[in-house]
């Protein structure tokens, strides 16, 4: 067999300039073209044992959808991504691919990693033009009902897998819109809201019902929805946003980056005054934090009229956790990163910040995490005058079924604790997956979670065991 | 959706709506509240639970015109339907039998300490009750409030009716002139609950506030409500709204209230002029 040429670097994808994507809310790549993909494709050199699938947390069959691609079978390729993923169009989005399938493609030794992420993309966005999905033919119902708290990644997945078993799903959301972070928290830009909507539509096209404005812990308790339900699944996130507990953090304008972002792709804050709520419009913003979430903030606070925006993180760059192009995307459009630095104090005038107080850091020893520890300089004080400061420094589960469910275990952090193989709770006829059995992880994850979640629970719901 | 049952108008910026929302009258406290919503495009806002009637499977909301989102709300007639009401949210008013005890409404918070009363009347208590306004256009619910209360105030700032005084004037008398008052509720402006927290702490009576910052989910998730204690940063939302008046940092609260005026001042103005247009089409 001939030697393959291989192409040394992925098929570039189109995208928005950023000096003008910085001025609107459209999504920043366009994606590929059907020639694009194909020619993408062919750049897998079909590996014996791809490393690639075990690379993936919910193990596509990758090289399997790519053979497709190249062969310009678009239907036949998307079925099989669907197989194991149901969300393809938000993982291709939003996935950190370089540390996942990207990360161990054995073209990595010399080249660029085939673009499986762009690729996943673009069989979703294939099958979405070609109109609505068809309905999948329904087993007869089973009887079963089951509740699923919190319509995000996890909820979205469990929900659609047990009513293509039979089962009768309801979700409970506590919002007004079905989505979790994928509405709330990742920006318009980076994730378009119609995509979500779309799944959502399809999720409840299986005949799931939707009930919003539904706060699972006060509107009901799990135990009053386990009188109704035979199963439950905890699919709540991790909405309890971290502060830094320095000086000055309660002055106006310092957001927790859930706020920030929640005001701006919830509430849509962007469009103020056409929707009411409103949202600080700095001429300066700060950002502290590493994460995708920071990045989202960094980059909201410049489509919001941010002269200056910028990142201030107390490790280097090769320590920020954020995907590789969220970090790329956010440099091209002039974010300033502000690297090994700490904040220690806010200070302001007639109750709003006007500046940050940090310390220079350098990197010492690897701490749990095994990243470099940062390590204060001694003196090293200097401000940042700023208009709006937003906190993007984690986040852990909220309290709120915790509290009112006092046999739940929950580890520190407030994780739900849960059985890897199963995701089974502490409690009899209870689940849990995403981020609040992690306490803060990727889409893809919790996805991966909800598949496992899914079947514990049809096996549950079919024998009674637990 | 959540349908208008009943509208009335209480005073020139108060209007009482009941609404049919199930999900929150099946386990709804005096002391909690829900997040409403009135149309699509709108702000999420708080609003103390000020009645509710399990049966009838709705929640009564008193709402004061402070911005263009309650200006819009108290515009909406019976029949029409609020996009968002999710609730209960926060803790319950923790209801026991205390003795004697005050309940303070001032404006609008007159309407949220209303059910307070009667539970603690309810309870076996001996209840004071001091209601007040600006003027007499501002007050309502004074028959509601005598029938749950031993003994009714009722002041104005102006003199128009009642006793003309602030709220905290008879609360120091009868802090000063009886030592049995064992706990104050207070419900209303800042200022006035600033104010009543600094009077009942010289006597050194516990004293709760209802606190009603700025939200936007009302279940712990943005920290956009949070109030400084002396226990820290609290979460209004999920760790009240009811907090332990001693405690509250006021002025940080208050300047934290006042964020966005310039924001609301702009809405307001920009949906009347829309208004005129419309009317003047």
């Amino acid at each position: 067999m001939a030697k393959k040429t291989i192409v040394p670097k992925k098929t570039p994808m189109p995208e928005q300039p950023a000096e003008e994507r910085i001025h609107n809310y459209n999504e920043v790549p366009y994606g590929y073209t059907e020639e694009q993909a194909i020619a993408e494709a062919k750049r897998c050199i079909e590996c014996a044992k791809p490393l690639c699938m075990a690379g993936c947390p919910v193990n596509i069959n990758i090289p399997g959808f790519l053979k497709l691609i190249a062969d310009g079978d678009f239907r036949g390729a998307v079925n099989l991504v669907k197989e194991t993923n149901a969300l393809p169009a938000i993982t291709g989005r939003v996935c950190p691919q370089e540390t996942q399938c990207e990360g161990v493609c054995t073209l990595c030794k010399k080249f660029e990693p085939v673009g499986v992420g762009r690729l996943e993309r673009f069989v979703a966005d294939w099958e979405a033009a070609q109109g609505a999905l068809p309905v999948p033919p329904l087993p007869p119902p089973t009887g079963k009902k089951v509740a699923v708290v919190g319509s995000g990644p996890a909820g979205l997945t469990v929900a659609a897998d047990l009513a293509r078993l039979g089962h009768h799903v309801t979700i409970f959301e506590a919002l007004h819109e079905a989505g979790g972070v994928l509405v709330y928290g990742i920006p318009e830009f980076r994730l378009p809201k119609a995509i979500v909507k779309r799944e959502v539509e399809y999720v409840c096209s299986l005949g799931v019902k939707l009930v919003k404005d539904f706060v699972v812990g006060n509107a009901a308790t799990v135990d009053e929805l386990l009188e109704e339900f035979d199963a439950i699944f905890l699919g709540s996130g991790a909405g309890l946003p971290w502060f830094l507990g320095i000086p000055g953090e309660n002055l106006g304008g310092v957001y927790s980056a859930n706020e920030y972002l929640t005001r701006s792709n919830l509430m849509k804050a962007y469009r103020f005054p056409e929707y009411d709520t409103p949202i600080a419009r700095g001429q300066r913003v700060i950002t502290i934090g590493g994460g995708n979430v920071a990045m989202d903030a960094a980059r909201t606070a410049l489509r919001l009229g941010a002269k200056e925006s910028i990142i201030v993180y107390r490790r280097s760059r090769d320590e920020m956790p954020a995907r590789a192009e969220e970090i790329h995307h956010a440099e091209q459009e002039g974010i300033i990163f502000n690297l090994l630095t700490t904040p220690v104090a806010l200070h302001g005038a007639n109750g709003r910040v006007t500046e940050m107080e940090c310390l220079k850091n350098e990197l010492g020893e690897p701490d749990a995490s095994g990243r470099r520890r940062p390590v204060a300089i001694k003196d090293s004080n200097f401000c940042i005058p700023t208009d709006i400061v937003v906190v993007a420094v984690g986040q852990s589960p909220s309290p709120l079924i915790p509290k009112t469910t006092p046999d739940l275990k929950v580890a520190k952090g407030g994780v739900v604790t849960v059985e890897e193989q199963t995701m089974k709770t502490s409690k009899k006829g209870v689940f849990a997956g995403g981020d609040v059995a992690t306490g803060g992880a990727t889409v893809i994850l919790a996805m991966g979670q909800a598949k496992i979640a899914s079947k514990a629970i049809d096996e549950y719901l079919k024998t009674g065991a637990w | 959706m959540y349908k208008i049952l009943k509208k009335q108008v209480l005073s020139d910026l108060v209007t009482l709506m009941e609404v049919s929302a199930p999900q929150v009258t099946r386990k709804a406290q005096a002391g909690q509240f829900v997040i409403v919503r009135a149309y699509e495009e709108s702000e999420r806002i708080p609003l103390t639970i000020a009645d509710f009637d399990r049966a009838a499977q709705s929640v009564t909301l008193v709402i004061q015109q402070v911005g263009k989102s309650t200006m819009q709300m108290c515009q909406m007639n019976e029949g029409d339907e609020f996009a968002t009401v999710a609730g209960p949210l926060g803790h319950p008013t923790e209801i026991e039998k205390y003795g004697t005890v005050i309940c303070i409404g001032g404006g609008v918070g007159i309407a949220p300490v209303y059910p307070i009363a009667r539970a603690l009347k309810e309870a076996g208590n001996h209840v004071i009750s001091i209601i007040g306004a600006r003027n007499q256009s501002l007050l309502f619910w004074e028959e509601k409030m005598r029938a749950v209360s031993d003994e009714l105030i009722v002041t104005t700032d102006d003199g128009s009716y009642g006793r003309k005084a602030l709220v905290t004037e008879p609360l120091k008398e009868i802090l000063t002139a009886r030592q049995d008052i064992k706990k104050v509720w207070a419900i209303g402006p800042a200022i006035m609950m600033k104010f009543v927290a600094a009077t009942t702490k010289t006597f050194n009576v516990p004293t709760i506030v209802s606190l009603n910052t700025i939200m936007i989910d009302g279940t712990g998730m943005c920290g956009g409500c949070r109030v400084l204690t002396t226990d820290g940063a609290q979460f209004v939302c999920v760790d009240g709204p009811e907090f332990d008046a001693h405690r509250v940092d006021w002025d940080v609260m208050m300047s934290r209230m006042q964020f966005y005026r310039a924001e609301e001042q702009a809405a307001v103005e920009q949906w009347k002029h829309q208004c005129n247009l419309a009317s003047a089409a």
